[in-house]
């Protein structure tokens, strides 16, 4: 895993030093607020609803079990004892109170992580495939490329007042987990010719103008990334509008001057930025690569895996939904899943935590990853170790057997929370995983993905979810919209909405009758609910979740 | 064509601790039963005045329409209405200050 540099830890320090007077110069009432609000911001400090929110980044979702101790202490010194794991790799604490920010921080510092550029018109945290370097499919690990980018973007002079924000993911896979396609910029490592190389992907988004990414370079020599993303993001930097911040995104800027301008202006762009990366960007990646070469995998017996899965029932069904193929014989990956049934998605508390961490350490080569849906993967673990590691889990309520199912809900924090929602995210989720526990139609269910959002800013993803709801504010009453046919994934698609807009009453059962539909509807077992939303479109969905219109019309 | 005043009253997030708080007639409370009810406009454009100016002590000052046909103030909108209690999914922020009272 990437150590700071010297020169990394005294930069981190000397942040926070920053930091740490602004917040004195702000308490004394030397900043206005006005004054004070990018600064924070710039560290990652927002006000919600109840209180201050402090986002912590979680670089490509990589953690060992030292800075999974710290997030917890950091939780129980200075929060209410819990986190909240987000869909683009960080973590939040809903509870932070203004004065203990900058030492929360300094603690974050002492396990080499920060809060920088987690908030703000920057380059935020690059995200990366939380199975990057374990995955069966993978063709490389993303993750030295993502750590290359952000030592290049973190405090980067040109890309500090972008018109908007801006997210890059990377992915080392043909299966994207990633969400490459709703990104700023997606990095697909792909392969020509045995030369190892770049899809790059641009203008993807979701919020209120949800777009699919496009490829702007369908094969980028692997040494010309840097110079090749500084000609995107400097193109857009003069491009962008800043006129009005709903138009700002790149994928606005692509839409609006088109692919082929854009493509245009980023390759002349190129031809003067290239001759100026002199290849040193060339042997820090080879550096970091070293940081992130693969434990040594051991060979064991799997007797005890073979003798639990036989056996033990319980085993056998988490083993099958939460247990993903490794690239090494003898190896898994373990997911392991933040939505036990009536939870709120992604919420860990410090106990939670630290046990985690101890399972990595005993079992898991020391790396923990945060995952887009908001889950916690231990991306190594011998075959073998795995009932001991299930016994754990459950012991700490973590062994939830439903990872990819209709309770592994993506929820925003919505009005809970977050000062901009329109309506409530998280009971939602709530009580949709609640009901399908009842029902005990999960695993008959399948695959099958679920996003809540609080609001059109899309923070939970719900236009790539198979089931997107979107709540707002319909005359004061809370208000969920569905959308169906979403996909985050390589073959990504924006969700079609299926009418009018449910109760918060209503919806649980409008979400019941479209699953129950699907299974009346499917021409197999194996036919998933976004093959069967493919194969007959809206129609028979639509009618399932109106009834009454269809009685009307007849 | 003017449209009548409804009740409001002053609210902000308290800068230190960033909860919900409400203006009364000498400060600020963070229960909402005990704000101050506004019912003149002119006299709210003052009190929201007042509040800006305080930017020592508060965040992000506005006027929240209130319910105050019982006595007390009660919020007229959901959102109003979390800010008051706290979040759905545990039981933190005002709601559990009141459970320890
Ligand atoms: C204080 C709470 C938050 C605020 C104020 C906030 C604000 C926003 C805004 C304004 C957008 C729309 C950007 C645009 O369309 O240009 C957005 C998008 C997004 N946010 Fe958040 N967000 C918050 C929490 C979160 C959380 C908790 C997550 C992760 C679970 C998240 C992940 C995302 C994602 C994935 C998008 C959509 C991707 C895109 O940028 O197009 N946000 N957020
Ligand atoms: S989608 Fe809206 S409600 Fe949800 S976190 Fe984002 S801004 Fe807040």
């Amino acid at each position: 895993m990437y150590n700071y540099t010297d020169f990394d830890a005294a930069f981190i320090q000397e942040r926070n030093a920053q930091f740490r007077s602004q917040v004195e110069r702000r308490i004394d009432g030397s900043l206005t607020e006005d004054e004070f609000k990018p600064l924070r911001l710039m560290n990652g400090l927002y006000l919600q609803l109840h209180a201050y929110m402090l986002r912590v980044a979680i670089p490509y979702g990589t953690l060992n079990s030292r800075q999974m101790h710290k997030l917890a202490d950091i939780a129980d010194r200075w929060d209410k004892g819990y986190g909240h794991f987000t869909t683009r790799q960080n973590i939040q604490y809903n509870w932070p109170e203004l004065r203990d920010v900058p030492d929360m921080l300094d603690a974050l510092a002492e396990v080499q992580m920060h809060a920088i550029q987690t908030s703000g018109n920057t380059i935020r945290n690059v995200t990366a495939d939380h199975f990057a370097g374990a995955s069966a499919d993978g063709i490389a690990d993303p993750r030295p490329v993502a750590e290359l980018i952000r030592q290049w973007s973190t405090d980067h002079p040109e890309f500090q007042f972008l018109p908007r924000k801006f997210k890059v993911a990377v992915t080392g896979s043909s299966t994207d987990r990633a969400v490459t396609k709703a990104h700023d910029i997606g990095l697909r490592m792909v392969e020509r010719d045995g030369e190892a190389g770049f899809e790059v992907i641009v203008g993807g988004g979701l919020g209120r103008t949800p777009m699919i990414g496009k490829v702007l370079r369908e094969f980028l020599p692997r040494e010309d990334l840097l110079p090749y993303l500084e000609s995107i993001v400097s193109v857009y930097n003069v491009l962008g509008r800043r006129d009005n911040k709903y138009k700002a995104r790149i994928k606005i800027t692509v839409h609006e001057n088109g692919l082929e301008d854009i493509r245009a202006r980023v390759e002349e762009r190129f031809a003067l930025v290239r001759p100026l990366f002199t290849g040193v960007d060339q042997q820090m990646l080879a550096a970091i690569e070293s940081d992130f070469a693969a434990p040594k995998f051991r060979e064991k017996s799997l007797a005890t895996f073979e003798s639990a899965y036989t056996n033990d029932p319980v085993f056998r069904s988490w083993a099958d939904t939460n247990v993903s193929d490794h690239r090494a014989p003898g190896y898994a990956i373990v997911s392991i899943s933040l939505k036990a049934h009536g939870a709120t998605p992604g919420d860990a508390t410090s106990e939670q935590m630290r046990e985690m961490a101890e399972l990595a350490r005993a079992y898991g080569h020391d790396e923990l990853r945060i995952s887009h849906e908001q889950n916690v993967i231990l991306p190594h673990v011998h075959k073998s170790d795995l009932p001991a590691i299930h016994a754990r889990l459950k012991a700490a309520g973590l062994g939830t057997a439903n990872i990819g199912l209709i309770s592994d809900i993506i929820a925003c924090p919505g009005m809970d929370y977050c000062a901009l929602a329109t309506a409530r995210s998280i009971p939602i989720a709530q009580e949709i995983a609640t009901r399908f526990d009842e029902l005990k139609l999960e695993h008959d269910v399948g695959p099958l993905k679920i996003k809540i959002s609080g609001c059109i800013n899309a923070c939970g993803h719900h236009h790539v979810g198979h089931i997107g709801i979107l709540g707002l504010d319909r005359a004061g009453v809370e208000n969920y919209q569905i959308t169906l046919g979403g996909d985050g994934s390589e073959d990504a698609s924006i969700g079609e909405r299926a009418g009018p807009g449910f109760s918060a009453e209503e919806i649980i059962p409008a979400i019941e009758r479209l699953v129950l539909a699907y299974l009346d509807l499917r021409s197999e077992p194996a036919e998933t609910f976004l093959e069967t939303y493919r194969r007959l479109g809206l129609a028979p969905f639509k009618a399932a979740l109106y009834p009454e219109t269809q009685a009307n019309a007849a | 064509m003017a449209r009548a005043f409804t009740p409001k009253v002053v609210t902000a997030n308290d800068l230190l601790k960033g909860d919900v708080i409400y203006q009364t007639a000498d400060g600020w409370t963070r229960n909402l039963a005990l704000a101050e009810v506004l019912t003149d406009e002119a006299d709210a454009d003052l009190r929201m005045i007042d509040a800006s100016q305080q930017t020592d002590r508060v965040v992000g000052v506005y006027l929240a329409d209130v319910d105050a046909s019982g006595g007390t103030p009660k919020p007229t909108h959901f959102r109003e209405d979390f800010r008051a209690t706290g979040p759905s999914n545990y039981a933190h922020g005002k709601q559990e200050a009141q459970a320890h009272v």
